[in-house]
């Protein structure tokens, strides 16, 4: 007799694993529910379910933050769990739980089920990603993530600007993940290990070979953070997708991006942070340029918000650049006003725009402000928030990205983030002057068609949701950044 | 305790107005009412406050961002318990002309007025450097829309104009906070030392530059003053200038004495250039706002110079000018507003003979005519004097051009009072006799009831504003 023969396998740690296991199987069940259920109740249907998967995802990372004091590798070391990690799928699982509010008064006729199952997909792959602890992990997810993404641009089949907008993230985010898998095989081949860890204790690392692996792999993240100059695909794609798509790429994948680009370089490579904080400096002194000073000229809504994004992430970035505990706790919080202002605006552009029938440029929200004096108050804090404006976390968020970049020493990053901003004003300021001081009835305005649609109680709720978080991150700052603190304390400084 | 409540009660009501769906008169009712509260609250807090008190009187202070330490700390010194009351006595007034001018959509109006109050009260509580930026830029967020919505024809100008200026001096400010707070560890003023460093101080002084303002950075003000509402015009230039005064006082006297001592001068001299351009540029007006406008700039020169004479005589005149120059100032702009709601313009060449008939206007006018001349024995006489006597311990020059202003102020009181007043009777001007109604004096009443009071006592102010031990101005403390 032979003993029974044991293959050894690794331990699961199928806590860790279950706020993407919670939204995996959300996924499918929409996907099953989209052939099951009645047609009728099939949205309804769909709705529930992810936002209970959202829902789920975000409790279970809050239990595995309470328990995860203490970082430890999961699956052959290519799996974090950790504070870190789970700070950063809660805010995931809540932006995506706030977008399926905001998608459900969408009136699409097709493609309902998919639409939530790919979303659901979606977080379960950037929730994935945020605790990825090797190469191999990051590089899967990011491409997990991605491709449902691309299918969600172009959702809107009858809609060129959607497929449009489909086709050139597939494209730009190919080159993006090339770069990121390239950058990946390099590092491999200098250091021969994959392991965020590793890598850092490895030899080898003056290889030339390296130092450009770890360019390529910063360019692949850059493209998913639309840091200039990697950016050039997100003003089309932000405008063409669907709105609460668009939402759900500028909240959920930047909070992504950032998150990972941040542990991966202060864990793999912290030995050459002279190259990368200069790297990342530069990056995000563009994304401040190009953002701001595009943003400036844009007519189209979306547009204008994509491009502020794009300079939100040059302020990210500095937090990256700080390359400090109190970066990782700016960047941590300040992702938080960031994502509630983002996912607010976007949501009640998607209300106007259910409104008019069109997308909405600045002519299209004149006098919107007096019509809809919530939804209106509402686009008035996020602007706010995005301009920097005191009584909300954007403020604080910005104050703390300048003092950590001060710390670090480099303070005409300061001064630079904070001309940034004084140009920021003038566009943010567009948006509430088109909202409250120009009267709707002017020769050339917009009128609804067909009378304002019903209230969309879901809609309202999210909405009502992102200003409580704006204003709300500014009063209660300290338990936030505490919060922060104990999740960067997991990395290793 | 009674700071915080202060500065919220005006918050809740402004939400309050804002949400609930009342009427327009019970909304401006119900703002007016909250204003009143205020000053209520003010007057009664003033019998046991501690006027020479080394630390803040009602006082709060509650951990909110302790990472970098900044805190929720507020509480009131001497002269900033007298700009609170300014701000709050202003504030009702104006908010009492809202209500009468019957503004439109009005819970919005009311609300944003409340706000405006709410976030002036705490520009002069503040005694944390970050919670003192943060109610000195919520300020700029109603004032932004009660320009831009309920203001004149050029308001879409005015507003883009106010806040360029204002947000390019305070993001200079906001860097300059983020060194001198990080780099010592704390932002709360009365735990912050000094610092040397000029690019720090140059900060701060642009901010306040702006919002003064001083030469050159004056560009937003003509338009500001003049095409918001004229209630807004009067909180404006009688209070919310008022906030470059506290943070000159407690900001940058105290924690920059190296760089105050070697940029004195230049301050100095552009608060005089000031003095003299504003007075001139008052002089030339072609209508009853602008001229207060500007007279406002000059006024302002004037309170620079008494401050940076850095010592204490300077402090106190700057301290009860800026009162009794918020006062006058305020009145002038509800003066203002009533000559136009009566003539339909404020353009000198179409009004003329209003004194005829109108014998409460007329009075009005006239008294708080004199009060911005600087009539001896006025209020706005004992603060200059005091001024001008500090600033001649530091050289004579400044005072001789101080001096030489109040003559230019004369000048500019006087002919819009004959304008308006007098000659023959404008093209604008009605026949009829339509003299101020009871609720229209009864707004400006109040204002000039307190300027006869101070002129009576004005050591109220001038002897209850900082306290002992010349914090305030520790370099007269070195010069004998």
């Amino acid at each position: 007799m032979i003993g029974a023969a044991t293959i050894p396998t690794p331990k699961v740690d199928w806590l860790a694993l279950s706020p993407t296991l919670a939204l995996l199987a959300v996924s499918g069940i929409v996907l099953l529910g989209a052939v099951l259920v009645p047609r009728s109740f099939e949205r309804t249907f769909s709705v529930a379910v992810s936002f209970a998967g959202f829902v789920a995802a975000g409790v279970a990372a809050g239990i595995v933050f309470d328990r995860s004091a203490d970082a430890s590798l999961l699956l052959a070391e290519s799996m974090t769990r950790d504070r870190f990690a789970a700070l950063a799928q809660i805010v995931l699982a809540a932006i995506g739980a706030v977008v399926v509010l905001v998608s459900a008064g969408d009136r699409r006729r097709d493609h309902v089920g998919e639409y939530y199952a790919l979303l659901s997909a979606a977080g379960a792959g950037m929730v994935f990603f945020v605790s990825a602890g090797n190469l191999m992990t990051l590089f899967l997810a990011f491409e997990w993530f991605s491709i449902a993404l691309y299918v969600l641009c172009a959702l809107d089949t009858h809609r060129r600007a959607s497929l449009e907008a489909g086709l050139k993230y597939l494209i730009v985010g190919s080159f993006g993940s090339a770069f990121l898998l390239f950058g990946c095989a390099l590092v491999y081949g200098a250091t021969g290990e994959l392991g965020f860890n590793a890598i850092r204790d490895a030899t080898g690392a003056d290889d030339p070979l390296f130092i450009t692996g770890l360019a390529l792999i910063l360019a692949g993240l850059a493209f998913k953070v639309s840091a200039a100059p990697f950016h050039m695909w997100t003003p089309d794609v932000y405008e063409g997708a669907p709105t609460p798509v668009t939402a759900f790429m500028a909240a959920a994948t930047k909070v992504a991006a950032l998150v990972v680009t941040f542990r991966l370089l202060v864990t793999a490579f912290p030995e050459q942070d002279e190259v990368w904080t200069i790297a990342i400096a530069v990056l995000a002194v563009a994304s401040l340029l190009i953002g701001n000073l595009a943003a400036l000229v844009q007519r189209d809504v979306k547009r204008l918000l994509a491009y502020s994004s794009i300079s939100n992430a040059g302020f990210l970035l500095i937090a990256i650049a700080a390359d400090s505990e109190l970066g990782g706790q700016a960047l941590l919080y300040f992702l938080v006003p960031y994502s509630a202002a983002t996912i607010g605006a976007f949501a009640v552009i998607a209300a106007r725009e259910r409104e008019l029938g069109r997308p909405v440029d600045l002519v299209g929200l004149e006098g919107f402000g007096w019509e809809r004096p919530l939804l209106g108050v509402a686009l008035w804090v996020f602007m706010l928030s995005f301009a920097g404006f005191p009584l909300t976390g954007g403020f604080l968020g910005k104050f703390y990205v300048f003092a950590a970049i001060f710390e670090a020493g480099w303070w005409w990053l300061v001064v630079l983030g904070v001309i940034a901003t004084a140009i920021s004003i003038a566009y943010y300021l567009s948006l509430v002057r088109a909202l409250y001081m120009r009267s709707a009835e002017l020769p050339g305005s917009v009128i609804a068609v067909g009378g304002s649609p019903p209230r969309d109680r879901l809609l309202d709720a999210a909405v009502g949701l992102a200003v409580l978080v704006t204003v709300g991150s500014f009063f209660v700052v300290q338990p936030l950044v505490d919060l922060a603190r104990d999740g960067v304390s997991a990395l290793p400084f | 305790m009674l700071t915080t409540i202060l500065i919220a009660l005006p918050f809740a009501g402004a939400l309050v107005v804002w949400a609930a769906p009342l009427s327009r008169e019970a909304t401006g009712g119900l703002a007016f009412l909250v204003a009143l509260a205020e000053v209520g609250m003010w007057i009664g807090s003033a019998r046991q406050f501690d006027f020479g008190a080394e630390l803040p009187q009602y006082a709060t202070e509650r951990e909110w961002f302790e990472s970098v330490g900044a805190s929720y700390s507020v509480g009131l010194y001497g002269f900033q318990f007298w700009l609170v009351g300014l701000t709050l006595v202003v504030g009702a007034c104006a908010i009492g002309y809202g209500v009468w001018a019957e503004r439109e959509r009005a819970r919005a109006y009311f609300g944003l007025m409340l706000f405006l109050i709410g976030a002036l009260v705490g520009v002069f509580a503040a005694q944390d450097l970050l919670l003192f930026y943060v109610f000195f830029e919520a300020m700029l967020i109603p004032i932004y829309v009660l320009v831009g919505v309920w203001g004149g024809e050029r308001r879409m100008r005015a507003t883009l104009t106010f806040v360029l200026y204002t947000m390019a001096g305070s993001l200079a400010m906001l860097a300059s906070i983020v060194a001198l707070g990080l780099s010592q560890g704390t932002f709360g003023l009365d735990e912050l030392g000094t610092s040397e460093n000029d690019w720090i101080f140059l900060g701060f002084l642009v901010a306040f530059a702006v919002k003064a303002p001083l030469l050159p950075l004056h560009g937003w003000l003509r338009l500001a003053y003049t095409e918001a509402p004229p209630e807004v015009g009067a909180l404006l230039s009688g209070v919310v200038s008022k906030a470059a005064v506290v943070g000159l006082v407690w900001i940058v006297l105290p924690h920059f004495p190296g760089p105050v001592e070697d940029w004195r001068e230049v301050v100095l001299v552009l608060a005089a250039a000031t003095l003299i351009y504003g007075s001139l540029l008052a002089f030339r007006q072609p209508d009853f706002r602008g001229v207060v406008a500007y007279s406002s700039m000059g006024q302002m020169g004037l309170i620079v110079l008494g401050i940076f004479s850095v010592n204490e005589l300077g402090l106190n005149g700057a301290v009860l000018h800026s009162v009794s120059h918020g006062l006058v100032s305020a009145a002038l702009f509800l003066l203002a507003a009533m000559v136009e709601t009566r003539a339909g313009t404020g353009v000198f060449a179409a009004l003329g003979g209003m004194a005829r008939g109108r014998p409460v206007l007329a009075t009005l006018v006239l008294t708080v005519g004199m009060f911005t001349l600087a009539v001896p024995g006025s209020s706005n006489f004992a603060g200059e004097f005091t001024i001008l006597a500090g600033v001649f311990e530091h050289g004579w020059g400044y005072a001789a051009i101080g001096a030489a202003a109040i003559v230019l102020a004369a000048l500019y009181t006087l002919r819009p009072i004959s304008a308006i007043l007098h000659e023959r009777r404008g093209s604008s001007v009605r026949e009829e006799a339509d003299d101020l109604v009871g609720n229209e004096a009864a707004l400006v009443v109040p204002l000039v009831v307190i300027l006869l009071a101070l002129s009576v006592w004005p050591a109220a102010i001038t002897e209850r504003s900082f306290p002992a031990g010349g914090r305030a101005a520790p370099a007269a403390e070195e010069s004998p």
